[in-house]
């Protein structure tokens, strides 16, 4: 090491620390999907069938997903429902 | 009571077989009656790491089977009092192997031995489901690189919901991280993995870490389980673990790089 290294802006991080930041993404976005319960596209399904009874809708204008937060699990689901209007209403249950 | 232990990693060539050998070995010559058995049907290599290739017979699937007693294809190792191998097949493929049948080689194999290591091949498929099945414990050998991690990140998440004591709701499996084919040198100039991270990352008790060592070809060339090599730093860390496996508080050594003399650091010697 030089003397003016010494005067030089910190070092970029070693690739060891990439490799686990990329693990530390990579993992996150895997454990969820592995605890997310594989009963939402039946759900999904039952829901747009349900609907469908009493308003006509596509079969893409539902969308369910389950967040989780620290503490607690949110399910979200949004219904588009076909307005009068030419503007769609978006239905939001929580 | 017997129990079972599962050598798993998801990802292969990161030492299962190397370290069941190993640790297998090890608990015997604690004075523990062990099998060591090969779940990699058709891929068959305990045998030659235990170097009792030549002896093989019958198999595990012959014993399934009923083509076989068991005691006609248990191996006794010539070196280790108490140590026994179970080679697989060959010939065969992993279609081999039912839940039943080899729930009920393993009940047998539980009423003479004290432990029962199963070296899974690798995967997630058939073969590594049914060497994980019936564990109690569950050893994962990792590499301090990226893909051997999120490979047993996977297999983590295989145990916790496809072992019986999951399907059950028992007790759950007891994880155990055995960190091989670590370079303490590579570590320090920040081009590996630390230990330290990859606990954080896996988030399970650390066994062991197993140095990169010449000592493990060495040892697989000629058949030896390395803890044999009690020369050698790899052989004295898979003692450790087996040690530390066994409730002993022993300390992590081969962590850090060694120290180079003064010659080595005159001529800028690497390893």
């Amino acid at each position: 090491m030089s003397l003016l290294d010494l005067f030089r802006k910190s070092k970029p991080p070693t690739v060891a620390a990439q490799a686990k930041e990329r693990l530390q993404i990579v993992l996150a976005h895997e454990r969820s999907g592995r605890d997310s319960p594989d009963f939402l596209p039946a759900l999904q399904q039952e829901l747009l069938a349900v609907i469908k009874k009493y308003v006509n809708i596509d079969d893409d204008k539902v969308a369910v997903k389950l967040e989780r937060e620290s503490g607690c699990s949110m399910l979200e689901v949004n219904v588009e429902l076909p307005g009068p209007a030419k503007r769609g209403t978006v239905a939001t249950i929580n | 009571m017997a129990k079972i232990i599962t050598m798993t990693s998801g990802k292969g060539g990161v030492g299962k077989t190397t370290s069941s050998a190993a640790f297998g070995t090890g608990l015997a010559l604690r004075g523990f009656k062990t099998c060591i058995i090969d779940f990699d049907v058709g891929l068959r290599n305990l045998d030659l790491i235990m170097g009792c290739e030549r002896r093989v017979v019958f198999d595990f699937i012959n014993v399934i089977n009923g083509e076989a007693r068991l005691s006609q294809a248990l191996i006794k190792d010539k070196r280790v009092e108490n140590l026994y191998i179970l080679p697989t097949s060959q010939t065969r493929d992993k279609d081999a192997l039912t839940p039943e049948g080899v729930g009920k080689i393993l009940d047998e194999l539980k009423k003479e031995f004290d432990y029962i290591l199963c070296d899974s091949p690798a995967g997630i498929e058939r073969g590594a489901l049914m060497a994980l099945y019936w564990a109690d414990h569950a050893i994962i050998v990792t590499n301090p690189e990226v893909s051997s991690v999120r490979d047993s990140d996977r297999i983590l998440g295989v145990i916790q919901a496809k072992s019986r004591r999951a399907e059950l709701g028992l007790e759950p499996v007891k994880e155990h991280l055995l960190v091989t084919r670590y370079d303490p040198e590579r570590v320090e100039k920040g081009e590996m993995l630390k230990v330290e991270d990859v606990l954080e990352i896996l988030a399970i008790p650390l066994l062991g870490i197993v140095p990169e060592s010449p000592a493990v070809l060495k040892a697989s060339n000629v058949g030896m389980p390395v803890v044999l090599d009690d020369k050698s730093n790899a052989g004295l860390a898979y003692a450790d673990a087996v040690g530390r496996f066994l409730g002993e508080t022993i300390e992590h050594r081969f962590i850090k790089p060694e120290k180079k003399g003064f010659l080595d650091r005159l001529l800028r010697r690497t390893a």
